[in-house]
């Protein structure tokens, strides 16, 4: 494959969705359930990956207390929970994380 | 006292914290793209010209996996969709803005940069001066993923298997600090419920489309959610 035409498509559909809206200020309004829908884009996205990421390991489903991934992840979640601080949350992910690897 | 250059200064201050979250993320990917065989060059250019983490991430994992070119920038591209939500909910303050000046910095568009400057309009909706705190931010943060990239390029050929250490958890710690602030209503929990099962549901899909699907699910699950209980 091609790396640099990649790039090249990787940057078109990055920065389109970027742009557009910039481009369209003061021109339309965004119809309300297009709105309402791209409101749940995050969501949906970065949890699917999420759970792929955390719990599929080496490409198998790892539902042990080996897989410090998911444990990582889930002390984050009960401390974005908590705190709903981003920081917070990723310095607590990276600790459990750590703690897991060095002392287990 | 709200002069170009201290505007762009506090831009960069405001968005210091989510550029150290950021940092390890480039980190890894560098050290990912060397271990996933990528050259320097690529791996710069895509952090140069793209300027997106995740859709990095996510390119480089699916490249990996001889993922198709289409898959992955069709994965991609929906992936950016919350940065088209990011402008659209900005729209009405790049108004005035000169369009060049609106091309230029749609560019810069991250989650960190749409963090700080929603921040600032949140707490001082009245300031002059935003796009001199938006370009603040923007080069900020821009520089440091750069740096971030080639040091772990540069420490993933020096420390054979840095990349399996299990730095991608960085990665899952800080979507989860994304993710878990935004489920305010019962609909945004439908949402990620459904997107989490489903995920797990299609793991084996060919081309990851199993994720694609499963967004699309989510969003039709939480949009029927709202709809219900509005």
């Amino acid at each position: 494959m091609n790396e640099w035409l990649l790039i090249a498509l990787m940057a078109v559909v990055t920065y389109l969705p970027r742009y557009l809206p910039f481009a369209l200020a003061g021109r339309i309004r965004i119809p309300a359930r297009l709105e309402q829908a791209l409101d749940f884009v995050p969501i949906a996205v970065l949890t699917a990956i999420i759970a792929q990421a955390s719990l599929y390991r080496g490409g198998e489903l790892d539902l042990t207390l080996g897989n410090y991934h998911a444990l990582a992840a889930l002390v984050a979640f009960a401390v974005a929970l908590a705190t709903r601080h981003l920081f917070a949350t990723i310095a607590a992910g990276l600790i459990a994380f750590a703690l897991l690897k060095l002392l287990v | 006292m709200h002069t170009p250059a201290k505007q762009l200064w506090l831009g960069a201050l405001e968005t210091l914290p989510l550029v150290v979250a950021a940092f390890p993320f480039g980190i890894v990917f560098g050290a990912m793209a060397h271990t996933g065989g990528l050259d320097f060059a690529v791996t710069l250019g895509m952090s140069a010209i793209v300027f997106a983490g995740a859709s990095q991430f996510i390119a480089i994992t699916l490249l990996a996996a001889a993922t198709a070119l289409p898959v992955i920038v069709m994965t991609v591209f929906v992936v950016n969709l919350r940065q088209m939500l990011y402008s659209a909910n900005l729209m009405h303050h790049v108004e005035p803005w000169p369009h060049w000046l609106r091309a230029v910095l749609a560019f810069f568009l991250t989650d960190e940069t749409f963090a700080a400057v929603t921040d600032r309009l949140n707490r001082h909706p009245e300031q002059e001066g935003l796009r001199w705190f938006y370009a603040g931010s923007a080069l900020f943060m821009y520089s440091f993923w750069q740096i971030s990239t080639v040091l772990g390029y540069t420490l993933g050929e020096r420390i054979p298997g840095l990349a399996d250490w299990g730095l991608d958890v960085a990665m899952i710690v800080a979507f989860v600090g994304i993710v878990v602030p935004a489920l305010r209503q019962r609909a945004d929990w439908a949402c990620a419920a459904v997107a989490f099962s489903s995920a797990l549901l299609t793991y084996d899909w060919p081309h990851q489309t199993g994720l694609l699907l499963s967004s699309l699910l989510a969003i039709t699950v939480g949009m029927a959610v709202a709809g219900r209980s509005s």
